[in-house]
């Protein structure tokens, strides 16, 4: 028995074939956990075949406020993922219908969000502003790079007046929160959008458990910050399957088109 | 209490001055040439002090239990004041306080996260930590500057938006980016001084203004450092080691040209004379507000969004 056929489950721990596992689209057939996906993954899943083109992918991180340890943390970054940042960002077609499109990798140093994906995220809506094109993002994201100081918390008001310009547009913008969409990526472009979907299970929430824990939280209900609780809470439109994802894109796309 | 260590000879000093002045009032002696020495004691030890202060040491200024806070500078720099309340969705929140304030020649909406002086206001004000309600109130008041065509001014106190339950279902992430959002909508002249803790999110959704300004001894952190030490060393108490790491003081974020101006503070921090402070504020506001009032409504929007867009730093490949 070759173990390479095989995953378990990260919330079941069940063990599942890995070709019913990929078929699934990394989705538990036990307990229906949804496994985090890669970027391109999720590319692929998403967009027509073939139409995906991708731009921005000259833009490398720098180490502004020499902060310890950074340049080994993205190192690694780029050595495990082959990426080069925490987003992928491009045009494509989704159902037919041209959009920008922006997908968060969490395993990209969380998906955090320092400068290169501040700016990543602001050049997607100025572009879409100027070919009038709805935006689509996928959000996976731990909050703000802690590494980047200040610069990182700017990006927050950065991206969020990029999205005020496609808002005054009245271009679509339809966001997909995915696990885990936290802290300073909820709290500023992830928010916004005209629709929010995210999917079952996701993380989603505003201070982490360390910091959460800094500032003793007290006592949590057991869903609290997944998509399921912002759902309940009215933060969240619909809590759709991985599956669904796709085709629930392509009706709201149609929906907004002018 | 240790954490004042680097401020204990001054308050020695001034313990043994303001004994001296009584002693001297109460039998009708003159110990003045005593005081005026202890005092140039005081001057000298101050500066001492305060020529090196370490980033640790500027947290702890601007989380100090006598600084100022939103609603002290608001009454000692505005001519009049009316506090008004509510967010219409069915809150008040303590933790931000708005109102409309005349200061010089201007009629402004204010704005600003209040903290509370005693046990009893600090629970009240939630520490200065706003709930998503009180970004709501704060969105309110900016679209109420918007219609009557007035200025915004925003005072920025806060250690980070409430994190509880309460705020999570409330949909606090929500509220702080709808706040900026609204920020970048306006065709008014909107400012912001970092008063004492200007931290992250909670911080972010008051200063997504046209001018940016910090108190000298005021910080501003996308965490704070508690919370970064211990992410990265998993020990809150190396958080002074991460106050260097972040460069979250005024002087920092003023080199880095994420601020427009440091606001010079008195000799011994702003709660040493909160009234020159506020006077320091009222003049910096002035200045900042004659020169936005010069420019066009869509100028101010768009001179507010090149303002931030050009934040980041990154190299480029190929």
């Amino acid at each position: 028995m070759n173990a390479e056929q095989w995953v378990q489950c990260a919330k079941c721990k069940k063990i599942l074939f890995r070709n019913d596992f990929e078929r699934a689209l990394k989705v538990c057939s036990h307990c229906g956990h949804h496994h985090r996906l890669r970027a391109r993954e999720r590319i692929a899943l998403t967009a027509d075949p073939d139409t995906f083109v991708e731009t921005d992918t000259d833009l490398v991180a720098d180490n502004p406020l020499d902060f310890p340890d950074y340049p080994d943390k993205l190192a690694k970054g780029w050595q495990t993922t082959g990426e080069q940042e925490a987003i992928l960002t491009g045009k494509a077609q989704i159902g037919g219908v041209p959009v920008v499109l922006g997908v968060m990798d969490f395993a990209f140093m969380g998906g955090s969000m320092g400068s290169v994906v501040g700016e990543k995220v602001t050049r997607c809506f100025e572009r879409a502003v100027d070919e009038r094109l709805p935006v689509v993002m996928f959000c996976a994201s731990g909050g703000a790079r802690m590494q980047e100081g200040l610069i990182s918390l700017m990006q927050m008001a950065k991206t969020t007046a990029a999205v005020s310009r496609h808002h005054r547009a009245h271009l679509p913008y339809l966001a997909v929160f995915t696990d885990p969409t936290m802290a300073g990526v909820l709290a500023s472009f992830a928010s916004l959008a005209d629709v929010i979907l995210a999917e079952p299970g996701a993380l989603v929430g505003f201070a982490g458990q360390r910091v959460a824990a800094q500032a003793s939280v007290g006592k949590t209900p057991p869903n609290f910050q997944t998509a399921e609780f912002q759902y309940e809470h009215g933060m969240i439109d619909l809590i759709v399957p991985r599956r669904q994802v796709r085709p629930t894109l392509v009706y709201l796309l149609e929906m907004f088109q002018s | 209490m240790t954490i004042f260590d680097f401020e204990k000879p001054i308050t020695e000093l001034e313990n043994a001055i303001e004994e001296l002045r009584r002693l001297a009032a109460e039998k009708g002696i003159d110990r003045s040439r005593e005081i005026a020495e202890l005092e140039s004691q005081r001057e000298r030890l101050l500066r001492q002090i305060f020529a090196h202060l370490k980033p640790w040491d500027k947290v702890l200024l601007a989380r100090h239990p006598k600084r100022p806070y939103a609603m002290d500078y608001i009454r000692l720099m505005c001519e009049q004041f009316l506090e008004l309340h509510g967010d219409r969705l069915g809150f008040d929140d303590p933790a931000m306080v708005a109102g409309l304030a005349r200061l010089g020649a201007y009629r402004l909406v204010v704005v600003g996260q209040q903290k509370g002086r005693d046990l009893k206001e600090r629970q009240k004000r939630n520490f200065g930590m706003a709930k998503p309600e009180g970004y709501r109130k704060a969105m309110r008041m900016f679209q109420l500057a918007e219609k009557f065509r007035l200025p915004v001014l925003t005072l920025v106190d806060t250690p980070a938006a409430d994190p509880g339950v309460e705020s999570e279902s409330r949909g606090i992430s929500e509220a702080i980016a709808r706040s900026m959002l609204t920020l970048f909508d306006l065709t008014v002249p909107t400012v912001s001084v970092i008063i004492g803790e200007g931290g992250s999110g909670g911080a972010i959704a008051l200063a997504a203004t046209n001018r940016v300004l910090m108190l000298e001894h005021a910080i501003y952190s996308v965490i704070p450092p508690e919370g970064c030490a211990a992410i990265l060393w998993r020990d809150a108490n190396r958080a002074p080691q991460a106050a260097e790491a972040l460069r979250l003081t005024a002087e920092d974020a003023l080199q880095m040209g994420l601020i427009d101006m440091i606001i010079p503070e008195p000799l011994g921090a702003a709660h040493r004379d909160p009234q020159t402070t506020a006077l320091s504020i009222r003049t910096a506001v002035l200045q900042q507000l004659d020169e936005l009032s010069a420019m066009e409504p869509d100028t101010l929007r768009e001179q507010r969004y090149q303002r931030f867009r050009h934040i980041g730093v990154y190299q480029l490949t190929r």
